[in-house]
């Protein structure tokens, strides 16, 4: 098939080699194929949601809703864990998204001046337990000691700051603050607290904008500290709900609430639905957020291949 | 001696001609000092027979009772076995696939069709592992799922993917692809934007078609990358998707579901006698041979591809 493209049109220029145009056809099908593959399981996932949960059960939803209707994510929203689950991941999200940029951007930007002394040592000092991590149960043990079991603080904060994102930020500073600059302003009598609040910090919004998306979806996604760390279900992010419902596969009907919810879960194929639904809703927020900040990855990749 | 001491001295004045640099690094030393380094202060934990009422200061030392019995538990052999072939099955097949993909996609010419392609593919990146389990399970149900559907409409029989050990690592690494293509494929095409496009041009007048210039310019233009990255992998085989490992492991796949991460959370904080000394010291076990690795990993790093990470 890809030879009867390359026949059919005849080559414009001389020097296209023959094979050129089938090896280009079978490459735009491959890719086209993996996107695809890829799409598939969202879309579906989103259709199913949107149709009778006869439908989804008969396997007549293939691609697009059938007998579309929103009752799965009216239930949702009257179902007190997932609501509150909601509420709290955004909480831990936005907290966690906050706290770790400001971290990780009082660690970079001084680390990336030359003339910090100590500036090898301390470096090292972060990449040391970024290297050799203590592992689940000292830390446990830690947070433990600390009086954050079964608080918000153990989620926020045993996380905040990935030593990772530091380095990369450092080497940001490095390459996008030019050290003229500083000493432009340090004539103009500017110290260092000036000089990183007027001057590097308003030029360093994309590697912001990144740290931020980065941290905040990492809250969103997280659940394992929140399985271990604690106990109320009050203060459970979404996707440790999710995990009990759509993995697990315990939840009580008192759980999600109302009356209707209560009898989605009593039929089975009722409750699938609502499953296709809290998949939904659990990974909409990313997803919506991240073609915005899509633009800076591949400049990030090349500065962390250039480190 | 005066000269050391007017040495001491403008060291002292460097150190405080950047005080302020200082003050913004303390919060992140302090989250560090609190989070990182006093769980590695409690790592002893590992070394003594720890008791909640005394604390890890007072509870008796035991040596190493600990390590002694987890390499002796009937346990250890089948814990190291799961670890190992589920990572290395999981790089041998999803280390090349990556390159390929941005390979495939620097060839394309139409720069819509190439970012639209990137933007799918990215996606599932930030979508949680909750959320692609749950997927996961939703569409390889034996009775609803749509891929069982297929397989049935097919004129297959139905397969219980997730309850069947037999599926377990194909199940855990084909979703890991389905998950991390995409993304993983940036570092390479950052590497191939860095190729200097005059190289294709020169081929081009040359007559080289497409596969020859991927093949001899592409190709060795990643190949660096490449080799580091190779390296670095190698250096953390033994502590990759423990959270997709635990979401996606029940009593039906335990047999080659359970791997050291897991382990340790079931005998810690799972149990209901949780045995932190224990598992600490197995989480320690396998600290420390990742350790070793990684440093070997750098090590060859330094010498085959001139890179290393310190």
């Amino acid at each position: 098939m890809a030879d009867g493209v390359a026949v059919a049109r005849r080559p414009r220029r001389m020097k296209q080699p023959a094979g050129d145009r089938s090896v280009l056809t079978v490459n735009y099908l491959v890719l086209a194929f993996f996107g695809i593959a890829v799409l598939y399981p969202l879309i579906y996932v989103v259709s199913a949601s949107f149709s009778s949960a006869e439908a989804i059960t008969s396997g007549a939803v293939k691609l697009f809703p059938v007998d579309a209707n929103v009752d799965a994510y009216r239930t949702l929203w009257q179902s007190p864990a997932v609501v509150q689950g909601f509420l709290n991941s955004l909480l831990y999200s936005v907290s966690g998204a906050v706290l770790g940029t400001a971290l990780t951007v009082l660690a970079g930007y001084p680390l990336s001046r030359p003339d910090l002394q100590g500036r090898r040592t301390l470096t090292v000092f972060l990449l040391v337990p970024a290297v050799f991590s203590a592992g689940i149960i000292p830390t446990y043990v830690v947070v433990q000691q600390l009086g954050m079991l079964n608080t918000r603080w153990a989620i926020i904060l045993p996380g905040a700051m990935s030593v990772f994102n530091v380095i990369i930020t450092r080497t940001f500073y490095q390459l996008n603050i030019p050290h003229e600059l500083l000493e432009a302003s340090r004539v103009d009598g500017a110290n260092d607290f000036a000089f990183f609040l007027r001057v590097a910090l308003p030029l360093s919004k994309p590697i912001i904008a990144v740290n931020l998306l980065f941290y905040g979806i990492a809250q969103w996604n997280g659940w394992f500290s929140a399985l271990i760390y604690l106990t109320d279900q009050h203060l459970f992010p979404l996707q440790l709900v999710l995990r009990d419902i759509l993995i697990q596969n315990t939840v009580e009907p008192s759980q999600l609430g109302s009356q209707t919810a209560a009898q989605l879960v009593e039929r089975q194929e009722l409750f699938n639905k609502l499953k296709y639904a809290l998949i939904v809703v659990g990974m909409l927020p990313p997803l919506l957020v991240y073609p915005f900040v899509q633009k800076y990855f591949v400049k990030g990749a090349l500065i962390g291949s250039l480190k | 001696m005066t000269s050391t001491t007017a040495r001491k001295h403008s060291f002292l004045r460097r150190v405080l001609g950047c005080w302020q640099l200082y003050v913004m690094l303390l919060p992140p030393v302090v989250y560090v000092i609190v989070f990182l380094y006093w769980p590695l202060y409690g790592l002893q934990i590992a070394f003594k027979n720890f008791s909640v009422a005394k604390g890890i200061g007072g509870s008796p030392w035991v040596g190493w009772k600990y390590f002694e019995t987890f390499v002796n538990s009937y346990q250890f052999w089948p814990l190291i076995k799961n670890t190992l072939i589920l990572n290395v099955y999981e790089l041998l097949a999803l280390f090349p696939l990556p390159i390929v993909l941005a390979l495939a996609l620097n060839t394309v010419r139409s720069k819509l069709y190439s970012r639209g392609i990137q933007l799918i593919t990215y996606a599932p990146h930030f979508i949680s592992t909750v959320i692609v389990v749950g997927i996961m399970v939703m569409m390889l149900d034996p009775s609803v799922g749509v891929v069982n559907q297929l397989l049935v409409f097919l004129g297959g029989s139905p397969v219980d993917f997730l309850g069947n050990s037999d599926y377990f690592r194909h199940v855990y690494v084909w979703s890991g692809a389905w998950q991390t293509l995409g993304y993983s494929a940036i570092i390479y095409l950052a590497a191939l934007a860095g190729i200097d496009p005059q190289l294709h041009e020169a081929a081009k007048v040359d007559g080289a078609s497409i596969l020859r210039r991927v093949w001899h310019i592409d190709l060795p233009g990643v190949l660096p990358v490449t080799i580091t990255l190779l390296i670095l992998n190698l250096g953390s085989i033994l502590s990759s998707g423990f959270e997709k490992v635990l979401l996606l492991q029940n009593n039906l796949n335990l047999g080659v579901s359970q791997v050291i991460d897991t382990y340790v959370y079931q005998v810690g904080l799972q149990s209901s006698i949780p045995q932190f000394s224990y598992a600490a010291a197995v989480g320690l076990f396998k600290s420390v041979i990742a350790l070793i690795l990684v440093l070997l990993a750098n090590w060859l790093a330094r010498r085959v591809a001139k890179q290393s990470l310190f």
